[in-house]
C-alpha cells in the first residue's frame, strides 16, 4: 500500500513502557502532528525497569509514581493517546490494524512494535505460594512485601537480574542462595573470567552460589500449597521459603502469531528495524541485524529501548532506510559496585582483563569477537570505559587495542 | 538555555557526556553525572536536548528553552 504522509501518519505502538514512550516522544519532536495511539498491557502509566531489581528491592519507599518515566501529564500534554490496561491481541497487516482485548481494534498507518520480554516461568512452579518472578512493578512490590517475612531465599538463575535479586535480598537479612547451571554467574553475559569474581563477590557477601550440576534445578518441594525447599541434579536439596525464577525472559510475540510477520526469538527485523513495510519493532522484543557488529542482535538493556525508539521515529520521519547500529550498553548493581559495559560481549571469543579486578573496586576488562575489540566492561573507570567505547565504534583492531593496554 | 539535574536518580550511564562532552562529564569513580557548563552556548543546545532525550533515568530537566 502506498505509504501515508509522515507527518498526518495514524501511528499505533503497542508496548507503553521505555521503547513505546520514547517512540511517542520523538515522533512528535520530529514534527508529527497526527494521531498517536500508545497501548500498554499494565493499568500504570509509563514507568521505568531497571530500579525494579535495583531500587525497589531494597529499603527506600517506592511506587509507581516514583518510577514514572515522564511527567503526569506530560504525553497527553503532546497530544498522545493514552491507552493502557488493554493488551493487542491481533495483528491484521492486510487491514492495517491491531485487535485489542477491549474488543475494540486500532487502525494504524505506521506500527511500532514495543511489547518487550515476560519472565520465563519455572514449568509446575504455577500457583505455589511463595514462587516470584521479576518483570513488573506489581511483581517488584509483591517480592518487597515477601522478602521482608523471608528467612530462606533461594534465587534460580545467576544471570543479571538473579544477581541483582540476590544482592538485594542479602541486604534485607535473609539468608540467601543462587542457584546457577553455569560455571559462575554472569558467565553468558560477561564470560567466565569476570563471572568467576562476580561469585567471588556474592560469596564475599555471604551469599551462597551453587554452580554447574549443583546449581542445575531438579525441582521444587512444597508442602501445603507452598514452596518449602529446592532439588538439585547433584548435591544436597535447600530448604526455602521464598524462590525467586530468574531463568531469562521471552520475547511477548504471542499476539504476532498469525499476523504473518517473523517472531522466531522477536520480531525479525531488517538492519532499519522494520519488519514490514510500515512496520516497525523496538527495545527487548527486536531483533535486527547491526551492521556494526555485522550480526544479528537482540538487546535486552535499558539504553537500547530509547535509542532504538529515536532511530525508528527518525525513519518514519524521514521515510528513509537507514540501518540502525548502535554500539549497546548496559549496567549492572552488584552490592556496592556499578559494571557497565559498552559493545557487545555474549558470544565473545576472548577476554583481555586490561587493568585490575573487581575486589579492587577498579576494572576493564576487553571483549574480542574475530578480529575486532567488540566490547569492554568496567568497574570505577567511567572515563577510560568512554574512550574505549570510541574505539569500539570505530572498529578497532583487537591488536591495536591489545596495545594500547 | 537552561536545565536542571536530579542527582540522586542518575544511574552513572554516560549518555549525556557522550551526546554532549562540552556540557557533560561524568565522575569517574562511579560515572554520575558532572556538569561542566551549566549555561551552554545556543550551539550546543541541540546536543544537550539530545542528553536529556537519551539519558536512561531522565536525570536532566530542561527548564528555559
Amino acid at each position: 500500500m502506498k505509504q501515508a504522509d509522515p507527518r498526518t501518519a495514524r501511528v499505533v505502538i503497542v508496548g507503553a513502557s521505555a521503547g513505546g514512550t520514547s517512540a511517542a516522544e520523538a515522533l512528535r519532536a520530529r514534527g508529527h502532528e497526527g494521531p498517536i495511539i500508545l497501548i500498554g498491557s499494565e493499568q500504570h502509566a509509563p514507568y521505568d525497569r531497571p530500579p525494579l531489581s535495583k531500587q525497589v528491592l531494597g529499603s527506600a519507599p517506592v511506587d509507581s509514581a516514583t518510577l514514572a518515566l515522564r511527567g503526569k501529564d506530560h504525553l497527553r500534554d503532546l497530544g498522545i493517546e493514552e491507552r493502557y490496561g488493554v493488551t493487542a491481541d491481533d495483528l491484521d497487516l492486510a487491514r492495517r490494524r491491531v485487535e485489542l482485548s477491549d474488543g475494540t481494534a486500532a487502525e494504524f498507518d505506521r506500527l511500532i512494535i514495543a511489547t518487550g520480554v515476560a519472565a520465563r516461568k519455572l514449568p509446575h512452579a504455577e500457583g505455589l505460594a511463595g514462587v516470584h518472578t521479576l518483570r513488573t512493578i506489581d511483581d517488584a512490590l509483591k517480592l518487597r512485601s515477601a522478602l521482608t517475612e523471608a528467612s530462606r531465599v533461594v534465587v534460580i538463575g545467576g544471570g543479571f537480574l538473579g544477581t541483582e535479586v540476590a544482592a538485594a535480598a542479602a541486604g534485607q537479612g535473609a539468608g540467601v542462595t543462587i542457584a546457577s547451571s553455569s560455571r559462575t554467574l554472569l558467565q553468558s553475559a560477561v564470560g567466565e573470567l569476570i563471572g568467576q569474581q562476580v561469585t567471588d563477590l556474592h560469596r564475599g557477601n555471604r551469599v551462597r552460589v551453587r554452580a554447574g550440576s549443583e546449581g542445575r534445578v531438579r525441582t521444587l518441594q512444597s508442602r501445603g500449597g507452598r514452596v518449602s525447599g529446592v532439588t538439585f541434579v547433584s548435591g544436597a536439596p535447600e530448604p526455602a521459603d521464598l524462590v525467586v525464577v530468574c531463568i531469562g525472559s521471552e520475547p511477548a510475540v504471542d499476539w504476532l502469531r498469525f499476523s504473518g510477520l517473523a517472531v522466531e526469538d522477536g520480531v525479525q527485523c531488517a538492519s532499519d528495524c522494520s519488519a514490514a513495510e510500515g512496520v516497525y519493532a523496538v527495545g527487548d522484543v527486536a531483533t535486527w541485524h547491526n551492521p556494526r557488529f555485522n550480526m544479528s542482535m537482540r538487546v535486552e538493556h535499558r539504553t537500547n529501548a530509547t535509542e532504538q525508539a529515536l532511530h525508528v521515529a527518525e525513519r518514519i520521519m524521514a521515510g528513509d532506510r537507514t540501518p540502525y547500529a548502535p554500539v549497546p550498553y548496559f549496567w549492572s548493581d552488584q552490592y556496592d559496585l556499578k559494571l557497565q559495559a559498552h559493545g557487545y560481549l555474549r558470544g565473545h571469543d576472548e577476554v583481555h582483563v586490561a587493568e585490575g579486578d573487581l575486589t579492587s573496586r577498579r576494572l576493564i576488562a576487553l571483549y574480542r569477537r574475530g578480529p575486532a575489540l567488540t566490547g569492554v566492561l568496567a568497574v570505577g573507570a567511567a572515563k577510560a570505559l568512554r574512550q574505549w567505547r570510541s574505539r569500539i565504534e570505530s572498529g578497532m583492531n583487537w591488536d591495536d587495542a591489545i596495545g594500547l593496554t | 538555555m537552561k536545565f536542571d539535574i536530579e542527582l540522586d536518580k542518575c544511574v552513572g550511564a554516560g549518555v549525556c557526556a557522550i551526546a554532549a562532552p562540552k556540557v557533560f562529564d561524568q565522575n569517574d569513580d562511579d560515572g554520575i553525572i558532572v556538569v561542566l557548563n551549566p549555561s551552554p552556548s545556543p550551539d550546543q543546545e541541540a546536543a544537550v536536548r539530545d542528553a536529556a532525550v537519551r539519558c536512561p533515568a531522565a536525570v536532566i530537566k530542561l527548564t528555559e528553552q
